[in-house]
C-alpha cells in the first residue's frame, strides 16, 4: 500500500488510522475464524466419535449477539442503529449489486461486498458516524453508540 | 432503409471500412454548434469529409470486469469485442482513454484480467481515470497501484496531443451523502491553474467517470462541484466533456461545452429514474449488443474541432 499514501495525503485524510484499524479488526476476524477451525479440528481428530461442531460460532461466546444491518434494495436496513460502547455491528450485502461501507468521515471502510459478503467493525467510541455506500452514495446511514 | 442499391452498398462499405457494426450517429462539432449526422448520411454525402479523418482516440468506458450477472454473464468477451472493433479500424487512434469501472469490485484479480485483456488493443496508449467500482478496495490501492503514476497517484493529470489538451479528472472520491460525485476544492484550483494561460483556441477534452454535469440527483448522476469547473473552461472555443458511469448516451450543449457519456462494453442501465435504483438493465440477449460500445472522437482543422462517433458491437 505505499504508493496509495500520496493520494491519501492529497486528498486529505483518505485513509487515516482507524480505516486502518478496520482492516486489521476484519483480519484479525479471520485469524480467529481459522484458530477456531483449527481447534474444532484437533478436537476432531481427538474425539472422532463424538459429533463433529459444525458451527464455529458455538465457540464463541458473546454476551450480546451482533446487530446485523441488511444491505437490500439498495438501502440499509435499519437506516439508523444505536448501540453500546464495545458494539460490533456487522453488514450483509443481499443485493446482486456490490456494496460498500465507508463512514463519511473516514472512521471505518469496507471492500466492495458482493451478493452476501459481510463487513463487521466494532465501535471503541462514543458518538454518531453517519456512512454511505460509495458505490451508491445516496445511500447513506447512520450508527449511533451511546 | 434506402430502396436505393449503390446507396445501401456505399452505405455497407462505409460500414465495413470503419469496423463499426452497427449505425452509429456521428456528432460535429463547430463553433459550440452540434450537427448530428446520420452515418448513413455522412457515408453518401460527407463522406469525405466526416469519414477520412484519422479518429483522434477512442473512449470506452465501464467494462466492470468481474461481473457475472445475467445482464452480461461475459463481460470480457464483450470487451474483446469492442477491442476487437478498435483494432480492425483503417486508421487506428493515437490512444485509448478509459473513463473508469475498469473492474467490478476492485479486486486484484479483476484488475489483472483487464489489463490482460486490455493488453491486446494494438494501439498501446492508453489513459483512465477510475470508476467507483475500481476505488471499492477498503485501501482503495489497486486501481493506483497500476493506473497511478500517470497523475503521481493524485488521480488528476493533463497532457497534450496533437494540439488538444487533455484533462484527466477524479470525481469518485470524498462523495457525499447527497450522492453526487465530487471533484474537490484541491484538484479544482489544480485544474485553474492547468487551464490559465492556455489560449481560448485550444481544443479542451476533459474526462472523468461520473457524469460533470447534472442528469438525475436522485441517484447521483452527476458531480456536486462541476459547475466550478464549468466554469474554467467557458472561455475556450471547443470543449468535449466525456464521461461514463450511466451506462447509455446522453449528450448535452452549453456554449462551446459538449458534454457526453459513453455506453459501457458490460451491460446496459435503465434510464433515469426508470425503476427504483440504478443497476445492470437484463435485456434479450439479441439487444445487449446494440446496447454496448464506444466512442470515437475525430480532430477537425480550420477550425479546430473535434467529432464524436458513436458505435455499438452490433
Amino acid at each position: 500500500m505505499p504508493t496509495v499514501e500520496p493520494v491519501g495525503a492529497t486528498f486529505g485524510a483518505r485513509l487515516p488510522q482507524p480505516a486502518a484499524r478496520a482492516v486489521r479488526h476484519m483480519s484479525q476476524i479471520s485469524l480467529h475464524a481459522c484458530a477456531v477451525m483449527i481447534v474444532a479440528s484437533f478436537a476432531h481428530a481427538a474425539a472422532p466419535a463424538a459429533p463433529a461442531p459444525s458451527a464455529p460460532a458455538a465457540t464463541q461466546a458473546p454476551s450480546a449477539p451482533e446487530p446485523t444491518i441488511s444491505i437490500h434494495d439498495f438501502s440499509f436496513a435499519p437506516l439508523s442503529l444505536t448501540i453500546p460502547v464495545g458494539a460490533t455491528v456487522s453488514w450483509k450485502n443481499l443485493d446482486p449489486e456490490p456494496h460498500t461501507v465507508r463512514s463519511v468521515d473516514d472512521q471505518f471502510r469496507s471492500g466492495a461486498l458482493d451478493q452476501n459478503d459481510s463487513f463487521s467493525f466494532k465501535f471503541v467510541k462514543a458518538g454518531t458516524y453517519k456512512y454511505v455506500c460509495s458505490i451508491h452514495p445516496q445511500m447513506v446511514g447512520t450508527i449511533t453508540v451511546k | 432503409m434506402s430502396s436505393d442499391d449503390s446507396i445501401a452498398a456505399s452505405r455497407r462499405g462505409v460500414l465495413k471500412c470503419l469496423a463499426f457494426g452497427g449505425a452509429g450517429t456521428l456528432f460535429s462539432l463547430a463553433g459550440g454548434v452540434l450537427a448530428p449526422l446520420d452515418l448513413a448520411l455522412a457515408a453518401t454525402k460527407g463522406r469525405k469529409s466526416a469519414m477520412l479523418d484519422a479518429p483522434l482516440f477512442v473512449q470506452i468506458s465501464d467494462t466492470h470486469i468481474g461481473f457475472n450477472k445475467e445482464a452480461n454473464p461475459d463481460v470480457a468477451g464483450t470487451l474483446k469485442q469492442t477491442i476487437d472493433l478498435v483494432n480492425a479500424m483503417p486508421v487506428k487512434p493515437a490512444f485509448i482513454v478509459h473513463t473508469g469501472d475498469i473492474t467490478h469490485l476492485s479486486k486484484a484479480s479483476e484488475f489483472d484480467t483487464a489489463a490482460q485483456l486490455l493488453s491486446e488493443l494494438e494501439v498501446t496508449e492508453l489513459h483512465t481515470t477510475p470508476g467507483e467500482h475500481d476505488m471499492a478496495d477498503a485501501s482503495a490501492s489497486e486501481y493506483f497501484n497500476r493506473y497511478g503514476k500517470a497523475s503521481a497517484n493524485r488521480g488528476y493529470y493533463s497532457f497534450d496531443t496533437r494540439g488538444v489538451h487533455f484533462v484527466g479528472l477524479i470525481n469518485v472520491l470524498n462523495f457525499k451523502p447527497n450522492g453526487l460525485g465530487a471533484l474537490g476544492s484541491q484538484q479544482l484550483e489544480w485544474l485553474e491553474a492547468d487551464l490559465k494561460g492556455r489560449s481560448a483556441s485550444t481544443p479542451i477534452v476533459v474526462f472523468a467517470h461520473m457524469p460533470l454535469w447534472t442528469i438525475y440527483e436522485p441517484w447521483g448522476w452527476g458531480t456536486g462541484d462541476a459547475d466550478q469547473m464549468t466554469s474554467y473552461l467557458r472561455r475556450f472555443g471547443s470543449v468535449t466533456v466525456l464521461n461514463g458511469h450511466i451506462h447509455q448516451i446522453v449528450q448535452k450543449v452549453e456554449g462551446n461545452l459538449t458534454f457526453h457519456t459513453a455506453r459501457s462494453t458490460a451491460f446496459p442501465q435503465a434510464t433515469a429514474g426508470n425503476g427504483p435504483a440504478p443497476g445492470p438493465l437484463k435485456v434479450p440477449a439479441e439487444q445487449l449488443q446494440k446496447m454496448l460500445g464506444l466512442s470515437s472522437v475525430t480532430l477537425k482543422r480550420h477550425p479546430s474541432t473535434l467529432a464524436l462517433t458513436d458505435s455499438t458491437l452490433a
